[in-house]
């Protein structure tokens, strides 16, 4: 099957995945409205978030037959490419394990289960827009339709005040970065003529864009791309947004917002301003290094679960940030991989937080996990692997990843900053181990009341399905690193530049 | 007269905008932004951007700037926001930044007065042939369908989540 972008109507196939997880959203927010009343409230919200996982089975098979897929002819809006589709694949996980990890919550909490998962829907298509996009303008609109749906996700739980406080933090933050990003694809276009990504690439490198405004675009594009990442002088959004948000909506954006981001980071700035290296180099080099040690500094004295988490999630931003500092090929490979299993192994950490927490937003705290190892062996056990694998412990699909970016980051000799990853990464096991001592060490202080949990069919199959994916790739990572390596392959990272600087 | 023009309108879009920041109270600010917005398309008007011009009076200076009012009206209007804005130090710290952002953007293009290359001439071939509206559709309809369909589905996804938040019922 070839697609040539000179006919507009080859755009239905090359967006298939995106076209039927839009219209899916739309028929779940129908099915949505004829939901009844009260009484048959649960089994119905659990049916309609099955319901929205037929959509993501459809765009699943879509982008599977995308594969076979061969792009002739002009560039078009979107690339067909294995990055995007390696990076779809990504988004489609976690919108998997993000919906099973909801039905429990949006039923207990009751929330609109159709606008729910509609929203979570449309989110991944905004996601794959941006990992997709060959324009800067299909970048920015990609990334509203993410974030305004994520916006609306976070503040979802209206009866919880922090929801709303989320919410509005979020938005708020998130417009203000989109004004960065926003200017700067106007002062790129300004610089180069185009907000087409090969064509900035050929400006920036053949010396035509205009320096200065060029040197703005990047910065500004940069700001707006760390904000979203949370890189850490542009993260204080994070903690407060991730601990008020709906836990569920918490693992799904901390995994699936940061993929999307990153894949939209990879692409803009190792093709377009690739030319442009030695201008952006050092800002990354230091935005990862800070991030690295700031962010695992600070989980260390964190004793609520979800802030926990999300200053891991904040340092595992930075690690990936090695990776763009890098700009080579087997970083690019490694950062996919990465992205994949830190989507799997975070969504099915807070899986577990979710289902220790009751009713909701209760028990979040180190404290309140005192006595699971006793209560709950089976539960414990899962969150402790999950917990290794977010460490980086060897046998883990994190160990892999990790050690994918280390490799990627010894090929473009930056030594420093691999010291400084393992270092972060060894500071950053005593609070993953901190939990995992208060599961297991720990006495309840109110005596051994034991700890009701409650795992419906969603949550067994998530935590399963995490647990079978962590240990897999870290026992035999190999078939899909090799998918990973082969995806970047497409991306056009170049070696070169890389060792002109050195 | 067209360098004129484009000065006065300049001014008034940059005064404009300069207002809305400073402007006392938020209706103030509302109406220093119709003035900018509506400079913005005297500066389009020069540019033989007709269409682009109506659209941005009907849509912007119009409609969307009724809305804020509306809003703006129906939420408290007598409340005093100025002890809510930081002042002193964070002040001037944004203007110190902001003024060093500009010096050196003006300072660069100082240093070599063209920009990008002149896309005038093809504009200007586009409206020729097609018209000042046919110069926009076109386009927007071929070669940006993509990015079009997904601006629909920014504004559906708005929608929802704005129905979700704003609902009365729980």
């Amino acid at each position: 099957m070839v697609i040539d972008f000179s006919s507009n109507l080859d755009y239905v196939r090359a967006l298939l995945p995106e076209i039927i997880l839009c219209v899916w959203g739309m028929v779940v927010l129908m099915a949505g409205v004829w939901r009844g009343e009260s009484s048959e409230e649960g089994p119905r919200a659990e049916g309609l978030g099955w319901l929205a996982l037929v959509g993501v089975a459809f765009a699943a098979v879509a982008n599977g037959w995308l594969h076979g897929v061969r792009e002739v002819g002009t560039d078009g809006m979107i690339a067909v490419d294995g990055f995007r589709l390696f990076s779809n694949w990504i988004f489609l996980t976690a919108a998997l394990l993000g919906m099973l990890v909801s039905f429990a919550y949006v039923y207990r909490q009751r929330l609109q289960a159709g606008e729910y998962y509609a929203l979570m829907l449309f989110s991944v298509a905004g996601m794959m827009f941006m990992a997709g996009a060959r324009n800067l303008i299909v970048v920015f609109l990609g990334l509203e339709v993410m974030s305004i749906a994520v916006y609306a996700l976070s503040a979802f739980n209206r009866r919880d005040r922090r929801s709303a406080e989320a919410g509005l933090k979020y938005f708020i933050l998130g417009a203000f970065s989109t004004g960065f990003f926003l200017y700067g694809i106007a002062l790129t276009y300004g610089a180069t003529g185009s907000t087409h990504l090969p064509t900035i690439a050929l400006a920036v490198s053949n010396g035509t864009a205009h320096g200065a405004l060029l040197l703005f675009g990047v910065a500004l594009m940069g700001v707006g791309f760390a904000f979203k990442v949370s890189a850490v002088p542009f993260h204080m959004w994070a903690p407060d947004v991730y601990e008020g948000a709906p836990s569920p909506v918490t693992a799904f954006m901390s995994a699936g917002v940061k993929a999307a981001a990153f894949a939209a980071f990879f692409r803009v700035f190792l093709v377009s301003f690739q030319g442009a290296y030695e201008s952006w180099y050092g800002v990354m080099w230091w935005l990862s290094a800070t991030t690295m040690v700031g962010a695992n500094l600070i989980a260390l004295v964190q004793t609520n679960v979800k802030r926990m988490l999300a200053y891991s999630s904040i340092a595992h931003g930075g690690y990936l940030l090695v990776a763009i500092t890098a700009a080579n090929q087997a970083s690019a490979g490694a950062a996919l991989f990465y992205l994949l299993v830190y989507t799997v192994m975070n969504i099915s950490a807070f899986a577990v937080v979710i289902a220790v927490s009751n009713h909701g937003e209760e028990r979040l705290e180190f404290e309140d996990y005192a006595g699971l190892g006793r209560n709950q062996p089976g539960l414990a056990l899962l969150l402790t692997l999950f917990l290794l694998s977010l460490a980086g412990f060897p046998g883990t699909g994190g160990f892999m990843a990790k050690f994918q970016l280390l490799l990627g980051a010894m090929d473009a000799q930056l030594w420093v900053l691999s010291v400084i990853l393992v270092l972060s990464t060894v500071v950053s096991y005593a609070y993953y181990l901190r939990l995992a001592w208060y599961t297991w060490m720990r006495d309840p202080a109110d005596g051994g009341s034991p700890l009701p949990v409650y795992l419906p069919i969603g949550m067994r199959l998530a935590l399963v399905v995490g647990a079978a994916v962590v240990i897999w790739l870290g026992l035999f990572p190999g078939s899909v690193l090799d998918l990973a390596r082969a995806s970047a392959a497409g991306l056009g990272v170049a070696g070169p530049m890389v060792e002109i600087l050195h | 007269m067209i360098d004129i023009l484009f000065y006065v309108f300049a001014a008034l879009a940059l005064g404009g905008a300069m207002g809305v920041v400073a402007g006392r109270s938020p209706v103030a600010s509302l109406l220093f932004m119709v003035l900018c917005l509506g400079s913005v398309a005297g500066i389009y008007v020069l540019l033989e951007a007709h269409f682009l011009a109506a659209v941005q009076v009907i849509v912007y200076a119009g409609a969307i700037m009724v809305l804020f009012l509306f809003v703006i009206m129906l939420l408290n209007l007598g409340h005093n926001y100025h002890p809510d804005l930081k002042a002193g130090l964070w002040s001037a710290l944004s203007f110190a930044v902001a003024g060093a952002l500009f010096g050196f953007l003006g300072r660069q293009l100082w240093g070599n007065r063209t920009m990008t290359p002149e896309a005038g001439d093809s504009v200007d071939a586009l409206v020729a042939q097609y018209g000042a509206v046919g110069a926009i559709a076109r386009p927007l309809y071929t070669e940006w369908v993509v990015p079009f369909e997904i601006t629909g589905i920014l504004l559906l996804v708005a929608i929802v989540g704005a129905l979700v938040l704003a609902k009365q019922r729980v």
